[in-house]
């Protein structure tokens, strides 16, 4: 086998999946709304208005705060940077990815804590009392919402003996089919740390700027123009990351395993496309049915994520499966 | 990893969704979906059993899961849900554990109670060994939520799902209870539902609610 | 250079000895500041250089050598060994003590309750003594050194002896201290196994009985667990190491931490030789709750270096979670697994010596520019202080966990020991360790919480005191010290490879597996050969990095550029204020709220006719109220019954010694 034709198509998957998480994201964030809209009986936005609005900021002029610290306009660059570096974590559409190497599913948690943490922290550099507030909320968010995903990555880890998230799927997809009563645990609690982590309905509402609940709004309110449309966009691509570990996890099937060929990757295109549209509508029933949960209680919430990604761990070690 | 026969399997997630249910009943505050949950426990307590009753043979398990159908599917269920509206007792109140430390206990049960069936699974030689852990955890969590709530409909609640977790104990580690046996747990459950129903009519008709905490005042004063 | 090939111990003893000339130097002139603290503690930073790379070089040609100084007790010479544990150790102590002294150059200065001259003396004589502990090699010079260690370092601590609340922390630093110091003299006791012989040597070669070893593992657990920090006996850490000045603070919480992680695995692995699997829980068990403990605490403090000596209390747990994993994996006979679990421990020794120091480091220097402790008055200061801000950024976010700096790597290494607890063969441990891997994940998570905190608070935002203002940025000589240990933690966070090779060499001598992969690239970690599990920081930094600078290219492509400044928004309330920013207290509530029981919360709330609203709250530890207090309450009466003795008569004391005396010869006649 000439060992470089393959490489080129892994580079060429790489790049494809990182262009494809960039332009889909806003597309799936669309689609999200557009579902809501839907299911609430409203008319439902373009599908295209979270394209329109990243190019409307990106024609903005751009106020800074006064007392703005050079890490407050780093960090639009640094989260959104992280999350695209995710992107070509996550095997999407191939296993066979040459940045897998790199870092793994836990590296890929410290990613996401990274965009946290430098989240929270411009939050807090103008020191006004709603970015503060946000940044604190944030991080009680992410200090149960981290070690939960950690856990539900840990069990999968354990099922196949690797925490490299491509390896996992690979297990998964290959193997005869198997059920994993502990992967039904750790999806209950994947699915609480999506809606946590992406600011999403029992814990945060996208939709609203109201003071006493919002949490990641709160966050961006002193951001403006190419700042503020780089955050959206990277908290796009976070909501889109997390539903592709969501299908690495959970429902592997039609990612192209192995050394990949031009077939497979186009095969396991439209497979995604699939996958995230019943995951967007998927999403969309959960948060038209569920109610918005008061601040105080998204700890109970995370907390019961992390508990069942824990049971999912027992369970794993109990019946072995 | 020897891989398990996919019935087996199935038998498998049916006990860690039982056990997934039993954890959702003790997050749960409003009763309503408490009634719910406990209608899709029976339900899979009722898969469970066809499996195992297609896997073994045995016909008596045929019909204890008919029995279980519609016994702990549809007519408790639907019971529970007309005692509910006739009593407009919808939601719980505060329990007396915050949610969190409930759920807290509830693993550290599981822990508990998988330790406590490593010898009983060794000694066991069915096929679904590994499920012996499950049930017991089941009945200790339905006790445990017993235990925290207040209100006397999420305690009939617990007490039936704490059932539930026996009868599939039973199963797993003896492939059932005789049929005599089953047959009279089931009465006993039914009967026992029923007395409390009329009971709840009594404990509002004398203190205007069902919360737990008024009987207290039932003991002797000092 | 030639001592350095023949006999890196000899060259090792001259170095400590030179620390030891140094700090006798001070005493020539005490009160110059020039002199006792600038040019002497710079050449202590050359020194613990030097130690540095001697160490490194020794670990890496993985010499041992034994050295038998001719003075001591007759009899009882000083038996002095330099092996590849030590030398890991060795390295610790001179690289980051280098950072500190040359910082302490810059930072001490008149008034700080002592004289330069004695700081001088203190701090190197400390620095020696935790040298020496490195390097004995038998029981009577490892504790007159550990003693030493813990005297020099209660004076360091107490150097604002005229503080009434530094006098006791300093007094419950050294009971804690004494507490553990028997327990490890039982402990050595035990192990001489009845041959008296209390040489290193002749612990190895003793045999024990099973039950005898076990104890003398418990009490030597006990014993560097209350020089760790594990909780229960943490109780003298958060207040020791804010009373100290902030290197020294920065060199106890750093390094002599360590010590107590040398000892316990020397110990364990190298003195007891064949630790049972169970006694790998009680150091596991007791990691994981001090982890937890300690990370929760730091979230609610309000004073800095509380936080971070908080913060060290949760990283010491961490450590001693790996130490306990791995003597469990020993035990059970799965050495590879054993050795990562140790080079984890290891690693993370390392990396927090070098971010906790510079982390302490940054609150000296605040504290010198604001005379602030409380997160509550400061704020804002990254605008004043950038440097010793942006490096401090570093280290909180090294602390943090994050990725690719150092914290993250040997947190990695941890977990993924944590994924090899499913193939210990005792069915219920099997299940109840991957619980553990839980609350490591917590307590990393909740670190991240306590650093964006602790930076957020102190150096982001607007400055919450007008005096803040005048605040001013750390001199050139603590810059150098700051950048030091910054770069360290850069360095230790994307070459783990290479540290890894280096550690690999204590970790192969002590389990006897090597992690050493045959087909693992310079830039790639891979450190388990059954398992396709990879690292690589550099390729994942050159990567971001690049995104990073495309990202910025291509904005400012698109972009027009136009920037505007102006007022944050106030949301049309137009009264804004910096006291409307978080406070410590304020960031700190959720935490508060969602661990109550831990606390005990003391609580002044202001009620609506009061003319000063006031908000007061104390948090305090409940082991304190349930543990020392009941323990010194006994204590005082055990003594109280003791004081019937002193009647103030002298006849009544030579009465007891006459009875003594009496007593003494009618027990020699019967024998």
């Amino acid at each position: 086998m000439s060992a470089a034709a393959p490489q080129v198509t892994e580079l060429v998957t790489q790049l494809l999946e990182v262009v494809a998480a960039l332009a889909a994201a806003p597309l799936f964030l669309g689609w999200v709304n557009q579902c809501r809209a839907w299911l609430s009986n409203r008319r439902a936005p373009s599908i295209w208005l979270p394209y329109r609005n990243i190019r409307k900021l990106f024609a903005k002029d751009a106020v800074l705060a006064e007392n703005a610290s050079p890490l407050f306009r780093l960090a639009p660059y640094l989260v959104f940077s992280t999350m695209v570096v995710a992107a070509g974590i996550i095997p999407s559409m191939g296993t066979h990815l040459p940045l897998v190497v790199a870092a793994d599913a836990i590296a890929l948690v410290g990613l996401f804590a990274t965009a946290r943490v430098f989240l929270s922290l411009a939050a807090m550099d103008v020191g006004t009392a709603f970015g503060t507030l946000g940044a604190r909320r944030e991080m009680m968010v992410g200090f149960l919402a981290e070690p939960a995903l950690l856990m539900v990555i840990f069990v999968a880890s354990m099922i196949s003996s690797t925490t490299a998230l491509p390896a996992i799927s690979e297990h998964l997809v290959t193997q005869s089919l198997g059920l994993y009563p502990s992967l039904a645990f750790t999806a209950v609690a994947f699915t609480l740390v999506l809606l946590a982590e992406n600011a999403r309905i029992p814990v945060d509402n996208p939709a609203t700027h109201l003071e006493l609940t919002m949490i990641h709004e709160a966050m961006l309110l002193e951001y403006s123009a190419r700042h503020l449309a780089l955050m959206e966009w990277a908290s796009a691509l976070r909501l889109f990351n997390y539903a592709c570990i969501g299908f690495a996890l959970f429902v592997p099937w039609g990612v192209a395993t192995g050394a990949i060929g031009p077939l497979g990757l186009a095969l396991s295109i439209p497979v995604l496309g699939l996958k995230l549209g019943v995951a967007g509508a998927g999403l969309a029933t959960i948060e038209t049915v569920s109610a918005k949960l008061r601040v105080m209680r998204a700890p109970e919430f995370l907390a019961t994520a992390f508990l069942f990604a824990v049971l999912g761990l027992l369970v794993h070690v109990l019946l072995k499966a | 990893m020897t891989h398990l026969p996919w019935d087996l399997q199935l038998l498998n997630t049916c006990a860690a969704l039982l056990l997934l249910l039993s954890f959702a009943m003790l997050s749960q505050r409003r009763i309503v979906t408490l009634v719910d949950l406990l209608a899709i426990q029976g339900g899979l307590l009722a898969v469970a059993t066809l499996l195992l009753a297609w896997r073994t043979g045995q016909p008596h398990l045929y019909l204890s899961a008919l029995l279980t159908v519609a016994l702990k599917v549809a007519f408790l269920p639907w019971l529970l849900h007309r005692l509910i509206h006739r009593l407009e007792v919808y939601w719980d109140t505060e329990p007396l554990l915050n949610i969190s430390g409930t759920l807290l206990a509830g693993v550290v049960i599981v822990v508990f109670a998988f330790g406590l069936a490593q010898p009983i699974t060794q000694l066991a030689n069915t096929t679904m060994r590994s499920a012996i852990g499950i049930a017991i955890a089941v009945v200790l969590l339905a006790f445990l939520m017993m235990i925290t709530r207040r209100k006397a409909m999420s305690q009939v609640i617990g007490f039936l799902s704490m059932e539930n977790g026996l009868f599939f104990g039973a199963m797993s580690a003896t492939y059932g209870m005789p049929m005599v046996i089953e047959l009279g747990v089931a009465l006993d459950v039914l009967v026992a539902v029923l007395v409390l129903g009329v009971f709840f009519f009594q404990i509002r008709e004398q203190f205007d609610s069902l919360d737990l905490h008024h009987l207290e005042s039932l003991k002797e004063s000092e | 250079m030639a001592i350095f090939v023949s006999s890196p111990l000899s060259a090792c003893i001259a170095l400590l000895a030179g620390w030891v000339l140094l700090g006798a130097c001070g005493l020539l002139r005490p009160r110059s500041i020039r002199f006792a603290g600038r040019a002497l503690f710079t050449v202590g930073a050359l020194i613990g250089a030097a130690l540095g790379a001697l160490s490194a070089w020794s670990l890496w040609t993985g010499v041992t050598e034994q050295i038998v100084l001719p003075f001591g007790l007759p009899d009882l010479p000083f038996h002095l060994r330099l092996d590849t544990l030590a030398s890991g150790f060795l390295l610790l102590l001179g690289t980051t003590s280098a950072g500190i002294s040359l910082y302490s150059a810059g930072y001490f200065r008149q008034g700080e309750g002592a004289a330069p001259g004695l700081l001088c003396l203190q701090y190197h004589l400390f620095l020696a003594s935790m040298g020496f502990v490195l390097i004995a090699d038998d029981a009577y010079s490892f504790m007159v050194a550990w003693e030493s260690m813990a005297i020099s370092s209660y004076f360091l601590v107490t150097t604002q002896h005229r503080l009434e609340e530094i006098r006791r922390a300093g007094f419950l630093y050294l009971l804690i201290a004494h507490v553990g110091a028997i327990s490890i003299l039982l402990a050595f006791g035990v192990m001489q196994g009845g041959s008296w012989q209390f040489t290193f040597e002749a612990m190895r070669s003793a045999h024990l009985s099973p039950a005898w070893a076990a104890i003398a593992f418990l009490l030597a657990l006990a014993g560097f667990g209350a020089k760790a920090g594990l909780v229960p006996l943490h109780i003298w850490l958060p207040e020791a190491h804010p009373a100290a000045p902030s290197p020294v603070s920065a060199l106890m919480s750093g390094v002599m931490l360590k010590t107590a992680v040398y000892g316990i695995i020397r110990v364990t692995f190298d003195l007891l030789g064949a630790p049972v699997w169970w006694w790998g829980l009680v150091p596991l068990a007791a990691g994981l709750a001090t982890a937890f403990y300690g990370a929760v605490f730091a979230a609610v403090q309000t004073d800095m270096k509380r936080l971070l000596a908080y913060s060290s209390i949760e990283n010491m747990g961490l450590v001693f979670t790996g130490l306990g994993l791995a003597i469990v994996f020993f035990g059970t006979g799965m050495h590879l697994a054993a050795a990562l679990a140790l080079a984890a421990t290891l690693y993370h020794s390392l990396n927090h010596a070098f971010m906790k120091s510079l982390l302490f480091l940054g609150t000296g220097s605040v504290l010198h520019a604001t005379g602030e402790r409380n997160l509550g008055r400061l704020g804002g200061l990254i605008h004043r202080m950038p440097w010793v801000a942006w490096l401090s950024l570093v280290g909180a976010l090294a602390i943090a966990g994050l990725p690719p700096l150092n914290g993250f790597v040997s947190e990695w290494l941890l977990l993924q020991s944590f994924l090899f607890a499913d193939q210990i063969p005792h069915a219920f441990v099997s299940m109840l360790i991957p619980m553990g891997a839980a609350l490591v994940a917590l307590a990393a998570a909740l670190a991240g919480y306590v650093m964006v905190k602790f930076f957020g608070v102190i150096f982001l935002g607007q400055p919450r005191e007008s005096a803040l203002s005048r605040a001013h940025d750390c001199g050139r000589l603590e810059r150098l010290g700051l950048t030091w240990l910054a770069l360290g933690c850069v360095a230790l966070g994307l070459a783990p490879v290479q540290v890894l090779a280096a550690l690999n060499r204590v970790t192969a001598t002590l389990t006897g597996a090597s992690l050493a992969h045959q087909t693992a690239h310079w830039w790639l970690l891979a450190p388990v050969p059954t398992r396709e599990v990879s690292y690589g920081p550099l390729v994942f930094l050159t990567a971001s990095a690049l995104v990073v600078a495309l990202t910025v290219t291509i904005v400012r492509l698109v972009y027009h550029r136009r920037v505007r400044h102006g007022p944050a928004w106030d949301c049309g309330f137009g009264r804004l204020t910096a006291r409307m920013q978080d406070t410590a207290e304020g960031f700190g509530q959720p935490i508060r709220n969602l661990f109550q029981s831990f606390f005990r919360i003391e609580r002044e709330l202001p009620t609506p006719f009061d003319r000063a609203p006031r908000y007061r709250i104390a948090i305090t530890d409940r082991i304190w109220r349930s543990l020392y207090e009941p323990l010194g309450g006994i204590v005082q009466r055990l003594a109280d019954a003791a004081a019937v003795l002193q009647q103030g008569r002298i006849a009544a004391y030579l009465l007891y010694s006459f009875v003594t005396l009496v007593v003494l010869l009618a027990l020699a006649l019967v024998l």
